[in-house]
């Protein structure tokens, strides 16, 4: 028996599309998508609930903080407010709250803040490691007094991805009032640039880069992800079929 | 050698159940973990040493993208290849880990895998590279055993090569960097566990085309039997 390469290759591209087309059936895409629970379920059963993300020194920050996604939201109404120094932005806190609120850039810099060097991973592969100031996101959260019926958290963004539909993550409330999930205003000592999500934008340390919403405009607390979006909780999760829950 | 015994020529039991089972598994796994993994990577083809890396960061190594006949799926598709490593992963994991621990408990490790002061000799193991150098295989009795360079080679997969290449994976997780931050350091940082991660991935590819040549040489139809229904017929015995 003489395996050719030309075998080799055909057994190897019949497999995948083996494979490939097994993913086609709704069953088995179904099982592979809901793994995600089991990963979700692992990884939270592994760690404390308020388990920190790693932090590093100032001397181990990347020398360029990569910058990825949308590089500038350029939506008239985002213009507006970039040549204004952002001092009519307004972040509002809407939803299952008893006081809502209508916060501007120098209310945030007031609040009690945190300050934390993180590495943030991409789902690509690539890490950047970079020092962050914001306000916790607890501090905001129980200022609006969140209702007993909030479950997540939803953070509208300013970027457009096309065809009017603006980017939206959400995180439940584990990660909501986990202490070094902050609303940061500062990349490594200066405020946001429009590349890396000026003027706010969110942190959630212990999941990938797709969650950390950037251009943020309101957060919302809600019962449910359905009828937000495509229902998926974000849009890379609603349009590409990313994981919701990205700590792996 | 060995002298002629009764058992040249017939039919013999050679892997157990758990031996068999969870090859056929890891075939499959493996097949799926490499070549999704492959589709992952071509998300970014560079790989770095130390905590961080990205576009502006040294690269020490930087690929094209794989080609589609060899990842999951075969267009790119970062969030399918995601969803078919990250299921086959924590089952390979645990297939695994009952392996080590089934293989432990019935003796397997210590019966047929664990080195014997004899076969550690330097002139017993270059005898055993000058063997496999020539192809010249072994008959008989000595075919029932592992040899030494087969050994290195169980071990060197089942207790080093696949707990490197799940630990490392393990530790690309943000999740799991916080539960446990002493697995990323342990590997020197992220990038550089997501690089070993790689090499580890390359290392079982190598070690698979190696196994196949084997099992070509020695006999497919046997050889293939013998992991499918556990009898293996003995070589005879060279004049």
């Amino acid at each position: 028996m003489i395996l050719t390469r030309r075998m080799a290759l055909l057994g190897a591209g019949a497999m995948l599309t083996g494979c490939d087309r097994l993913a086609s059936h709704d069953s088995v895409r179904k099982a592979l998508f809901s793994a995600e629970n089991f990963r979700r379920w692992a990884q939270r059963s592994l760690m404390a609930r308020d388990a920190l993300a790693q932090e590093f020194r100032p001397d181990q920050i990347s020398p360029i903080f990569r910058a990825n996604g949308t590089a500038n939201p350029n939506t008239p109404a985002y213009k507006a407010l970039w040549r204004n120094g952002f001092a009519d932005w307004r972040l509002a806190v809407t939803g299952l709250v008893e006081r809502p609120l209508s916060l501007s850039l120098a209310q945030l810099r007031t609040l009690p803040h945190r300050e934390q060097i993180t590495r943030h991973d991409c789902v690509e592969g690539w890490s950047a490691i970079g020092k962050w100031r914001g306000v916790p996101l607890r501090t905001i959260l129980e200022g609006a007094r969140l209702r007993d019926t909030a479950r997540y958290i939803v953070f509208r963004c300013a970027d457009d991805m096309g065809g009017g539909r603006p980017y939206y993550e959400s995180i439940d409330l584990i990660d909501a009032f986990h202490p070094q999930t902050i609303l940061a205003f500062a990349l490594n000592d200066a405020p946001l640039t429009v590349a890396n999500g000026a003027p706010l934008r969110l942190r959630v340390e212990r999941q990938l880069g797709y969650k950390q919403a950037k251009y943020l405009m309101g957060i919302e607390a809600v019962a449910t992800l359905d009828g937000i979006g495509k229902g998926k909780g974000g849009f890379w999760e609603d349009y590409a079929g990313y994981d919701w829950y990205a700590g792996i | 050698m060995d002298s002629p015994t009764p058992t040249d020529g017939i039919a013999v039991k050679r892997h157990r159940l758990s031996t068999r089972l969870w090859h056929w598994l890891n075939a499959a796994l493996l097949y799926v973990l490499f070549t999704s993994g492959l589709g992952i990577f071509n998300a970014h083809p560079r790989l770095y040493w130390g905590q961080y890396g990205a576009n502006f960061d040294h690269a020490w190594l930087e690929l094209e993208r794989f080609p589609g006949w060899i990842t999951l799926p075969g267009l790119y598709n970062l969030a399918m290849s995601r969803h078919w490593h990250l299921t086959a992963a924590p089952i390979f994991a645990f297939a695994l880990l009952f392996y080590m621990l089934w293989s432990l408990a019935n003796r397997h490790v210590t019966r047929d895998l664990a080195f014997r002061r004899d076969d550690l000799r330097p002139r017993h193991i270059w005898q055993d590279i000058k063997d496999h150098a020539r192809l010249r295989f072994p008959t008989g009795q000595a075919a029932l055993r592992y040899n030494v360079l087969q050994k290195a080679s169980y071990v060197g997969v089942i207790f080093i090569l696949l707990p490197l290449v799940i630990l490392t994976g393990l530790t690309m997780a943000p999740g799991m960097n916080a539960a446990w931050p002493w697995l990323v350091d342990l590997f020197g940082g992220r990038q550089s566990a997501r690089s070993l991660h790689f090499i580890a991935a390359f290392a079982l590819a190598a070690f698979f085309i190696v196994h196949i040549l084997m099992v070509i040489l020695a006999g497919p139809i046997n050889e293939v039997r013998s992991m499918l229904t556990g009898r293996y017929r003995v070589p005879e015995e060279r004049p």
